[in-house]
């Protein structure tokens, strides 16, 4: 259960080496994504105008208001649930190099797997945190696809961005099937 | 009978739904605070490192968003107000929705919010957390001449985790246990926990639903069932949910749940409905009065 201080982009290499539950830090840049940023890239096949190779993204959609100059400013970032996002991050991986994706719930076995193979990490960050993200989120650097917003294709510029754990890793674990195959186990034990 | 007291008590509704809605994403109940530092220490006392890590960074969220005046989570939810009105009030319902509406759109332009209310086919974003059917308005009535409100901006990771089964009479109460850790179970950490765990049993299906939501949204931790057969329900699927170990965030751990309220209608003879719903770890919720002169107390 390391702690692990990373800085974007990502090599291959940085996320083979994660573990299950070790603690992780970013530092650079994340990319928010969610449900409608990515139907239109994957179901529309519209290329996302953004350079993602390396790059962590993350499950969300941000409450931002308009700065004096006109560019967006952050009121409050947060987190949503991966899981029912799970086929978007296998072609997140291999037509854009993604190597890290940051959400909370995880995803299912058939990505797990994909992950295994490509060399993806899926970091699990608390979920409902958002206050401390937002701190932790330094300027909203870049929005595409404003008429999806708030589910723009955002770049936010990070520093020590988590705590993260490392909930599925580059080598077919995932935290969440042990925790769910253990609680098989206990619910079957209870006789109901 | 229309005075100016009761036109501007109108007013007032708006500017309290405003502020409730604000109140209840910058603010977390009291009840909950207590039952996020009870799962804390649940977790640190059991040896979790992951699961003690997952609600301490929980509870420092919550600080911060009280030092700073932040929003805890990013998610705005679906509006619901629960009006609870004094038969002897005389409020006029129809003047009182739209001012319910109008306050939830001016709490989302002028703090800003995200709007997080989309047409279901085309998606099109209302960009006022406001639309058809929404805000989601419960009235309930009560003798006398009081007015609460509550709102609670209803969060989408823990709705999506929202069941109902329609189970037979001869499933009985082994059957509504095994049916409510199923849910629990298949949620996983989707719905952010430690969650409070609502469920709905009897009547139809949409009451069951509506009764599941009550308990979910609108029962502060700590309360328990006034019928002790279903109290003890309470105490016994709390500790059985909690025996499945999926915990914070689904990340592991001793407490999946914070509290597990019932709520219960009596139902058909052939008929044994049960829903669940659930709320993530911050139980959004805020509630104020509004007295007969005009008086607001947000409590």
């Amino acid at each position: 259960m390391a702690e692990v201080h990373l800085k974007t982009p990502l090599t291959e290499a940085d996320v083979r080496k994660l573990k299950i539950e070790d603690t992780v830090y970013i530092d650079g840049h994340v990319f928010g994504i969610r449900d409608a940023t990515q139907i239109r890239m994957f179901d529309e096949g519209v290329r996302a105008p953004a350079d993602m190779t390396g790059g962590v993204c993350i499950h969300t959609a941000p409450n931002v208001k308009r700065g004096a100059n006109g560019k967006w400013e952050k009121v409050c970032i947060g987190t949503t649930t991966s899981t029912r996002m799970n086929r978007f991050y296998p072609p997140l991986m291999r037509d854009y190099g993604v190597r890290a994706m940051i959400g909370k719930g995880g995803f299912l076995q058939d990505t797990v797997d994909a992950m295994k193979e490509v060399g993806g990490v899926y970091l699990a960050i608390v979920g409902g945190a958002a206050a401390l993200e937002t701190m932790q989120i330094e300027e909203i650097e870049e929005v595409w696809w404003e008429d999806l917003m708030p589910e723009c294709l955002w770049k936010f510029r990070v520093k020590a961005f988590g705590p993260l754990i490392v909930a599925i890793d580059a080598n077919g674990n995932s935290l969440y099937k042990t925790i769910k195959d253990q609680a098989a186990e206990k619910m079957k034990a209870m006789g109901l | 009978m229309t005075t100016i007291a009761t036109e501007t008590i109108y007013d007032t509704i708006e500017d309290v739904a405003k502020q409730l809605y604000i109140n209840a994403l910058t603010n977390i109940p009291q009840d909950v605070r207590k039952a996020l530092a009870r799962s804390k220490d649940a977790e640190v006392a059991a040896g979790n490192q992951t699961a003690s890590k997952v609600m301490l960074t929980v509870l420092e969220n919550v600080k911060l968003a009280d030092e700073k005046d932040m929003m805890v989570c990013q998610d705005t939810g679906l509006p619901i107000y629960k009006c609870v009105i004094g038969t002897d009030r005389h409020i006029d319902i129809v003047e009182m929705k739209k001012r319910l509406k109008i306050g939830a759109e001016r709490a989302t332009k002028d703090y800003p919010l995200r709007s997080s209310s989309v047409h279901p086919i085309t998606r099109k974003n209302t960009q006022t957390n406001t639309g058809q059917g929404l805000p989601i308005i419960k009235l309930d009535f009560v003798p006398g001449d009081g007015l609460e409100i509550t709102m609670s901006p209803k969060g989408s990771g823990s709705e999506n985790m929202s069941f109902l089964k329609m189970l037979l009479p001869s499933d009985g109460v082994k059957g509504i246990y095994r049916y409510v850790l199923d849910c629990v179970f298949n949620s996983g950490g989707n719905p952010c926990p430690p969650v409070i765990l609502g469920i709905g049993l009897g009547g139809t299906s949409d009451v069951a639903a509506g009764l599941a939501k009550e308990a979910s949204c609108f029962r502060k931790i700590g309360t328990v069932n006034p019928d002790p057969v279903i109290a003890k329900m309470e105490k016994e699927l709390l500790d059985l949910v909690n025996q499945t170990g999926i915990g914070p965030q689904g990340l592991g751990g001793a407490t999946t749940a914070m509290a597990v309220h019932i709520e219960w209608a009596h139902t058909h003879i052939s008929q044994n409905p049960v829903a669940v719903n659930m709320q993530c770890w911050r139980g959004e919720r805020a509630t104020a009065t509004i007295d007969v002169d005009g008086n607001v107390k947000y409590l």
